[in-house]
């Protein structure tokens, strides 16, 4: 193999498992160590000027970094990266003097933003300090979009989704609320210097053709606009026995609603198997913690309606068949249909986008499937002045998905205002810098502790099941969080290996814990990886080669499950392994951060 | 500061044959300087021990005193160890020898500790051909008091502190040949794709196996003008040939047999494959060997590889006729026979 080329940030990147997994790139290590030294507020803005929301995001977030942990690859469980993050959260002290104030100079460019989810409110945030004129349009009557309406407050305090969305709308945002757009014309007609979509997947899906849909249709409700109307408090009881179909996050927050609004039997009807559910493996935990109980392989019948009422369901059992593509098929069993009870129905099954506010004629192509034709790096549409982020964009995905698409957005319009390359986008901001303090002393914990992740822990069901509003989870307390910060291996403090000065004592191959390093003749990377100390078959982890060494062999490690621990550059009689602290940061249009916490 | 190792080890480790993973042969954390020699040694003997499918009970560890002398702390952290006085591991190494025949006895000694305080010791142990292996962590200088010249260290080679060693070295391969030892081998700790089949040899060798492996001091004896560094000992490396290790003899029959190479049947037969870089010298003749050895040092070099090795030869066990069994797994009737086998023995001796 060539030399790894560490030039290169990426390669550094993703070394950081979690960072490189979250959508925006959060700085995941760097902030569980500012937790550890119980620096919240520092911890607060390293997530804030990069995930905008994370207050929300610590409560509610898909939490793509935590399967990607390392921690998860040497031991059971990852690190808990999100509820580590709403510690910062809870802990943090007054931040407003450090996020910018309007009014900013301004550069006399408008924008408008359709929509005010997080991916709008991203592109306000990052966009406003510039000087731009924000204008922001939603339909609700406060911003925050799906996290408003869909995410139930048991989950997420109003109070921290105000604080987080006031961040921004304080900028100076001009926010229309109670206003939905009809038409992307007449905005167009408005002279603005570009326009952001980010409405969202606003329609959830139906079972029209199901027999007894429009008989039973005032028990028959849609997950999401259920949801809405009971955040929005038009909605308060719900009858005693709840079917909810759908096997998603969404299902999941309709089953624990309804336990609070009245509903005494609550099923989660679904018709995957139960390992194939969308929902994250925690919220299926929860709901069957407040006795719903989830049936898979269930696939819907029909509605029953007796006397113009809602009785029930009937469902087909059924069991996955895969072929040898690995493609599965639900094949019924052959038995006699199950019918459960219900006083009403919810259905989850999925959220659709919709444009039928959008006219066709405006020169903004749409593909066969209705979906606008978006690019995915710049997220421009085809009218080059529109440009789509968050589920309005490429479908229904989660918050953390909706604000890593607002700033690319947003780094678009900058670059379009200013008749820039969209394509030539800009580097992001990287730092590499040793940690050694002393022989044996690193600036960062290397010692790698052996606990198991801590739970969270949680309010009495009894309480919180009465309350629509209680949040069910307490969050860490600061000795349990400082804790399970601990636990984190510090991936993103690189080991950096320097060819000239390595004696190949060999001192770092027989010290690795884990086996990490291989100093063997050079091969192809099929071929190196089979023939390391401990064989490389995590297809998805680099190898880090270094050109030739003095005795003809190289340096090869396999990054997969290196703890970070440091032994390696301890044993190093030559520091040819250091311990450097790595640091990236997406691009932005604005930087927010003083250049020192 | 960490001198801790951490818990976790790599989730998809290879097993041995008897379902251990090569950190089951690992001990504690050594203390040694980083880029010791010693740990490279440690770490192959280690890796010896794993391949060699070797349960870790079975083994015994002993050590004199010196660096070299720590290391039995730092591997096979479940075998049997003993740490003795200076010089004094072989009458250790014999008296446990005496009594459990049943186990692999590594004597990790090093220059001072073989060469100077305990020679007297050392060329006995030689001579009655113990069945152990005896390896020389052999770094030139005495690097536990700072680095002073020992007697391996080179006629003419440069202390860290500038000075010329005026006194000539004492070759313990060469002496080891010399007075009989039955398997002699020589090897340098930053080579461990040569050390570790030595050792398995060497393990498997019934009889004395002396192994003086060449071990750079880091901190006191890596500096230009040594003639023990890493780069003057890469420089001047000259092996005579590869070692494998054969198991089972099946293997040999479907393997390509070269001009050059050679197998050696060892006791329990198993075979020793040595691939010879030079025709002239043969593993099998002491005075070859010795040869062999007195030329390279007459060049400047410094000969690795297995230099000699004689099977067949009676071990003190042999020679004594002691017991099959170890005294461990005798039980008081084998041990006290009574009084009709102490008159027999009296008689005998009348």
């Amino acid at each position: 193999m060539e030399p790894t080329n560490v030039k290169n940030p990426e390669y550094y990147h993703k070394v950081v498992d979690c960072q490189y997994a979250c959508p925006a790139h959060t700085p995941v290590p760097e902030y569980i160590r500012l937790i550890a030294a119980e620096k919240y507020t520092e911890a607060y803005l390293v997530n804030w000027e990069s995930n905008v929301f994370p207050g929300v995001l610590g409560r509610t977030c898909d939490r793509p970094c935590e399967p990607a942990c390392r921690r998860g690859r040497v031991e059971e469980e990852p690190v808990a990266i999100c509820r580590l993050k709403r510690v910062a959260a809870d802990n943090k002290e007054d931040i407003t003097r450090f996020i910018p104030r309007g009014p900013f100079p301004p550069n006399g460019k408008k924008i408008a933003l359709i929509g005010g989810g997080p991916a709008s409110l991203t592109v306000a945030r990052d966009l406003a300090p510039l000087g731009y004129e924000i204008h922001l349009f939603d339909e609700q009557k406060a911003g925050g979009g799906m996290m408003r309406s869909q995410i139930p407050s048991f989950r997420l305090p109003d109070a921290v989704l105000n604080e987080e969305v006031g961040f921004i709308l304080n900028m100076g945002i001009h926010a229309v609320f109670n206003k939905r757009v009809e038409s992307l014309k007449a905005v167009a007609d408005e002279k603005y210097d570009a326009i952001f979509v980010g409405t969202g997947a606003p329609r959830g899906r139906d079972l029209s053709d199901l027999p007894g849909r429009s008989e039973g249709a005032a028990n028959i409700h849609i997950g999401i606009e259920w949801l809405a109307n009971v955040a929005f408090e038009h909605t308060h009881a719900i009858g005693k026995k709840v079917i909810v179909l759908g096997g998603g996050n969404t299902a999941m927050d309709c089953c624990r609603t309804s336990r609070r609004l009245g509903g005494e039997q609550v099923k989660v009807v679904v018709r995957s198997p139960f390992s194939d559910m969308k929902a994250s493996p925690w919220e299926k935990e929860d709901a069957m913690h407040e006795d719903i109980p989830i049936l898979d392989n269930h696939v819907p019948l029909s509605f029953e309606v007796k006397n113009g009422r809602l009785t029930g369901m009937t469902f087909d059992k059924v069991h996955p068949v895969y072929d040898e593509n690995g493609k599965r098929k639900l094949v019924s069993t052959g038995e006699a249909p199950v019918f459960i009870e219900a006083d009403d129905v919810l259905i989850a099954i999925g959220q659709e986008n919709s444009f039928p506010w959008i006219e066709r004629d405006l020169g903004l192509e749409f593909d066969k499937w209705g979906m606008p034709v978006v690019d995915a790096l710049t997220f421009q549409s085809t009218m080059p002045n529109v440009f789509f982020g968050g589920d309005a964009a490429f479908g229904p995905k989660n918050v953390i998905t909706a604000v890593a698409q607002g700033h690319q957005a947003a780094v678009s319009i900058d670059l379009y205002c200013n008749q820039k390359s969209l394509t030539e986008r800009p580097s992001p901001f990287t730092n590499l810098m040793s940690t050694k303090m002393g022989i044996h002393e690193w600036s960062y914990d290397s010692l790698v502790v052996n606990d198991q992740r801590f739970a969270v822990p949680q309010a009495p069901k009894s309480e919180t099941l009465r309350d629509r509003k209680k949040e069910v989870e307490l969050g860490f307390d600061v000795k349990t969080a400082f804790q399970e910060a601990q636990r984190c291996l510090n991936c993103d403090v690189q080991t950096v290996f320097t060819e000239d000065r390595c004696i190949e004592c060999d001192a770092c191959m027989d010290i690795c814990p884990t086996n990490c390093i291989t100093f063997t003749t050079n091969g192809d990377e099929a071929d190196l990886r089979t023939r390391l100390i401990a064989p490389a078959e995590n297809m998805s982890q680099d190898l880090l080669v270094s050109a030739t060494l003095k005795t003809g062999k190289v340096m090869v490690k396999d990054e997969d499950v290196c703890l970070h621990c440091g032994l390696c550059a301890e044993r190093c009689p030559t520091s040819a392994w250091d311990m450097q602290k790595f640091l990236y940061n997406m691009a932005k249009p604005a930087s927010y951060l003083p250049s020192k916490l | 500061m960490t001198y801790i190792r951490p818990a976790f080890k790599h989730p998809h480790l290879p097993k041995n044959q008897i379902g251990y993973t090569a950190k089951d042969y690992e001990g504690s954390l050594s203390t040694l300087c980083a880029g010791c020699g010693h740990d490279s040694i440690t770490a192959a003997i280690a890796r010896a021990c794993f391949e060699m499918n070797v349960q870790p009970h079975k083994v015994a560890k002993l050590s004199g005193i010196g660096c070299s002398s720590k290391t039995p702390a730092y591997f096979l952290g479940n075998s049997h160890g003993f740490n003795s006085v200076h010089g004094r591991m072989p009458s250790v190494a014999t008296g446990a020898n005496m009594a459990n025949r049943d186990l692999v006895y590594f004597g990790v000694s090093g220059d001072g500790d073989s060469a100077s305080i305990g020679m007297g010791q050392f060329v006995h142990a030689i001579r009655r051909n113990l069945n152990m292996v005896y390896v020389v962590m052999n770094n030139g200088c005495y690097g536990l008091t700072k680095g002073q010249d020992s007697a391996t260290a080179d006629l003419g080679s440069k202390s860290k502190a500038g000075s010329i060693n005026p006194f000539q070295a004492i070759d313990l391969a060469s002496l080891a040949v010399e007075l009989g030892a039955t398997f002699v081998a020589q090897s340098f700790s930053g080579d461990k794709q040569q050390l570790i089949p030595l050792l398995k040899a060497a393990m498997n060798h019934k009889g004395f196996a002396l192994l003086n492996v060449i071990s750079p001091c880091v901190t006191f004896n890596n500096n230009p003008g040594s003639t023990k560094s890493y780069d003057y000992v890469r420089e001047h490396v000259e092996a005579t040939g590869t070692v494998d290790f054969v198991p089972e003899k099946s293997e040999i029959l479907h393997s390509q047999e070269e001009g050059t190479d050679k197998y050696v049947e060892m006791h329990d037969g198993t075979y020793l494959k040595l691939h010879k870089l030079d025709q002239h010298w043969d593993p099998e003749d002491r005075i070859s060997a010795a040869s062999a050895l007195q030329h390279a040092r007459a060049k400047g070099e410094i000969l690795t590889g297995l230099l000699y090795v004689h099977t067949g030869h009676p071990d003190l066990h042999d020679v004594l006729g002691t017991a099959g069994k170890p005294l461990n797994a005798m039980l008081e009737k084998e041990l006290c026979p009574g009084n009709e086998a102490l008159q027999e023995v009296n008689a005998g001796l009348r």
